[in-house]
């Protein structure tokens, strides 16, 4: 069997005995059939057991490893080593304080998850059994309910790198149209008069960053869209 | 939480506000220009006479206000967009909001002087 080199260049930073962050050079010969970056770092380990990431599920369901890949975003357990230009450089997601190496803080992206509800909110008398939903208005979530919060899109997004306190960023706002879309919730109005401001919705200028990066295709510029449409309907 | 800011610089108050502002001043620019435009093409040879006998009409004076405030409440909320991106220093931002406000006003006081002396 043939085999390859494959060659990093990775950010390393441990604030513990690190000055300052730098990027260290590593490389491997593996049998030249297609493998995803995961496997690449994990092999990387081997040789360097310093070398800090979080990784999980290995099939972009938990959303644990996104990095950045040569420059753009994405999970490294759905990247194709193949397809990336070497040597691959990886970072840690951008706009996010870095813990040690790729694992950054990400407590900022979960309050903005956190501030817009993310559950359902209804204050009728709930149904014995539960509350039911027609298959059409279910439809209405499809391409929303899919996000797994792996702040590939916040990250590479400029309005959350400059105003991450006060932006609610693409992954909380696709969640908060979801919460909005869904038949079930009654807090509409709330829900709205929360966004209304000029920071948490209208910081989006549209550039789709996050559409590009998302590694579930899925498209938080339309949802953001929808909600200024639904603030739109409302303020007028 | 995040920070639910009461913002008192920008334009409409409200982020919908201004998102509308800056979509029908956009509206009101553009119909200016493809106005203007259409005169110059229309008009090969303009001199001062038929120049000052356009802006003697009330509507085109008013048109040409319409058309100033537009310009300055579009660019007043980019250029607040831009202040709060990027000027993190409070009283360094508040000082260039409050000296760029003043200058749209005189600009806004300059520009009614200008149409209504032709």
């Amino acid at each position: 069997m043939t085999t390859k080199t494959y060659r990093f260049s990775i950010y390393r930073y441990n604030p513990e005995c690190d000055v300052e962050p730098y990027m260290q050079d590593f490389s491997f010969e593996a049998p030249s059939t297609d493998m995803m970056l995961l496997d690449a770092i994990e092999h990387i380990k081997v040789q360097d057991e310093t070398l800090t990431f979080r990784r999980s599920c290995r099939e972009g369901v938990c959303g644990s490893d996104g990095m950045n890949i040569n420059g753009k975003n994405g999970l490294a357990c759905m990247t194709h080593v193949s397809g990336l230009k070497q040597p691959i450089v990886i970072r840690p997601l951008p706009g996010f304080p870095v813990v040690r190496d790729l694992v950054v803080d990400m407590t900022q992206f979960y309050k903005q998850y956190e501030s817009i509800q993310p559950y359902l909110l209804n204050d009728t008398i709930a149904p014995a059994v539960e509350r039911l939903q027609s298959p059409k208005d279910r439809a209405k979530l499809d391409g929303l309910y899919e996000c797994i919060l792996c702040a590939c899109c916040s990250s590479s997004c400029p309005s959350f790198w400059w105003n991450p306190d006060k932006f609610v960023g693409p992954a909380g706002l696709l969640w908060a149209y979801r919460f909005l879309a869904d038949s079930r919730d009654n807090a509409t109005q709330a829900r709205l008069g929360a966004l209304d401001d000029p920071y948490s919705v209208f910081r989006c200028r549209s550039i789709m960053n996050c559409v590009q990066v998302c590694p579930k295709s899925l498209n938080p510029t339309k949802a953001i869209g929808k909600i200024r449409s639904m603030l739109l309907k409302e303020a007028v | 939480m995040l920070n639910h800011v009461h913002s008192v610089t920008n334009l409409g108050r409200s982020g919908v506000a201004d998102w509308l502002i800056q979509r029908v001043s956009a509206v009101v620019m553009a119909a200016y220009l493809i106005f203007i435009t259409v005169f110059f093409l229309t008009h090969p040879n303009v001199d001062y006479t038929l120049w000052s006998t356009l802006f003697h009409h009330t509507t085109m004076r008013l048109f040409s206000l319409l058309c100033l405030l537009a310009l300055l409440g579009h660019a007043w909320v980019g250029i607040w967009t831009i202040l709060t991106d990027y000027l993190k220093y409070p009283i360094a931002r508040g000082a260039l909001q409050s000296l760029i406000i003043l200058a749209f006003i005189a600009c806004l006081a300059w520009g009614i002087q200008t149409l209504w002396s032709v």
